[in-house]
């Protein structure tokens, strides 16, 4: 199908952008790769009167370290944060999940800050971003604010962006000295949306877990922490049977809600016993303790 | 103030396969449709304008891109390549060459897509594993041929490129 009509604008700097936000109000939609928008679009899911065309920002397509923190620009590449080498050193979680993130053609035009805002359940980035514990900082015209990612996703498409407000960086704690990181998922093919993924940092010491994160994909209508898999790890001895306590523990204690015909509730709980699993025992092994 | 927003139509000024050209288009305007109608460039196919087939992949940039996820209105100032800019019956491009040899089509409705998708990788890459081919086809859906003949094909295509690379 084809897009209804709508009104086209492209702001060439970041106050042009927060002027024609201000002047359209809640009628207008940010472009910005396009590639979840537009199908919407042409589906005639998502009717926008004005299309707000953010491509010519390039004060929005950075990565760069931030003291502790890698700080990415929401209009960077996808391909382009998979590409680089200072992302695969700062952040080698997200170098990771960034393997199962779509096909190459989409990944040249979708952006970091287009796939968060977007909130896809099923997407492999949320759930890093809140295993990683990171923050999304947003703009408007009454200024900046910092929303913790485990604050900004409040359902399937829905996140803690405000009518007025816009996505401007992502900032995620660079990767401490010996944390261990795994990225795991299951998808119909490669590059495909997550019919579950999981997501685990660990931080060992002397064979003791000090610090557990552990997040899922595509089982809820967002991403979430398995903070009761987290506290069997903490303070205890990492062997064999304690991460499968774990993986048990993110398989009994999740609800799968996120139903369909990928995978049924069972499926979704068996796939998040294993990849947790296979995800600490990972971890485990590239910690170094 | 919103139902008011009057709709301009918006002066575009782009290359494609080499060529100059100035159009006015609607917003709305998908490139795809661009391509295909206001330029009569058929060779882009369209599948399900949503992302997913891929048998509208064109060159934007250099880089591969959905033309049905694009507007006409975001290209002003691009560089634009689409199928037609590989070869003609005549004068094939080694890609089409080898697709036609290794039967990498049947019906080739995905075919164009296939071959722009083709021609990123072993413009990036000059020597594929089968892996890395598979890979770079993985967003091209193909109902007909199994891919095997497709990946043998993009194989071929970069053997006969470094030949011709090395007279
Ligand atoms: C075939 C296909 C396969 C895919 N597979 C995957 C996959 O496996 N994993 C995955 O994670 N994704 C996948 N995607 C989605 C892809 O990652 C998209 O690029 C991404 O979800 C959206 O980013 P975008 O830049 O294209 O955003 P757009 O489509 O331009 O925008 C998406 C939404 O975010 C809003 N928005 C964009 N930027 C901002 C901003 N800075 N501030 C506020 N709001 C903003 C828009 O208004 C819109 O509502 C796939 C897409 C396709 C077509
Ligand atoms: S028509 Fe563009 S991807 Fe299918
Ligand atoms: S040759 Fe028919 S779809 Fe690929």
């Amino acid at each position: 199908m084809k897009p209804s009509a709508f009104h086209y604008e492209k702001p060439s700097s970041l106050d042009g952008l927060l002027d024609v936000m201000g002047k359209h109000g809640e009628a207008a939609r940010i472009l910005a790769g396009g590639q979840s928008l537009v199908p919407m679009m042409n589906f005639r899911l998502a009717t926008p009167e004005v299309l707000i065309d953010i491509n010519g920002l390039s004060e929005l397509d950075y990565i760069r370290q931030d003291g502790d923190s890698l700080s990415i620009g929401a209009l960077t590449r996808h391909n382009v944060i998979y590409d680089s080498p200072l992302v695969a050193e700062l952040s080698p979680l997200m170098a990771e999940a960034y393997k199962h993130v779509a096909h190459t053609t989409i990944r040249n035009r979708g952006t970091i800050g287009g796939n968060l805002s977007h909130a896809d359940p099923s997407s492999e980035l949320p759930a890093v971003c809140i295993c990683l514990e990171g923050h999304m900082i947003l703009r408007s015209k009454q200024g900046t604010r910092e929303v913790p990612a485990g604050e900004f996703f409040l359902g399937a498409l829905e996140t803690a962006i405000q009518p007025g407000e816009f996505l401007a960086e992502i900032k995620i704690p660079v990767r401490k000295p010996g944390v261990g990181s795994a990225f795991e998922e299951v998808s119909p093919r490669r590059g495909d949306f997550a019919t579950t993924a999981v997501a685990a940092t660990l931080q060992i010491d002397g064979g003791i877990c000090q610090t557990a994160r552990i997040a899922h994909a595509a089982v809820a209508d967002r991403p979430a922490r398995i903070e009761s898999a987290e506290a069997v790890l903490e303070g205890s001895a990492l062997d064999k049977a304690r991460i499968n306590q774990a993986a048990e523990i993110a398989a009994s204690e999740t609800e799968p809600s996120l139903i369909n015909y990928h995978g049924d509730a069972d499926y979704k709980r068996d796939l998040l016993r294993a990849l947790t699993k296979r995800a600490l025992q990972r971890a485990s092994e590239n910690s170094v303790n | 103030m919103s139902s008011v927003t009057e709709i301009k139509q918006v002066r575009i000024s782009l290359t494609v396969n080499g060529e100059r050209h100035e159009h006015e288009v609607e917003p709305r305007r998908l490139l795809s449709d661009f391509l295909r109608e206001d330029l009569g460039l058929t060779g882009t196919h369209v599948g399900c304008e949503h992302g997913v087939c891929g048998t509208c992949n064109i060159m934007l940039d250099g880089r591969t891109a959905r033309a049905c996820l694009l507007f006409a209105a975001q290209c002003d100032g691009a560089e634009i390549r689409t199928v037609e800019s590989l070869g003609t019956v005549d004068k094939m491009h080694p890609i089409q060459e080898a697709f036609w040899e290794k039967h990498g089509l049947q019906c080739g409705f995905c075919t164009p897509g296939m071959l722009m998708s083709a021609a990123e990788l072993l413009e990036r890459n000059p020597e594929p594993s089968s892996e890395e081919i598979r890979e770079a086809v993985s967003s091209n859906l193909c109902r007909c041929t199994g891919y095997q003949t497709i990946v043998e094909a993009v194989q071929d295509a970069a053997t006969r490129i470094r030949e011709q690379a090395n007279g």
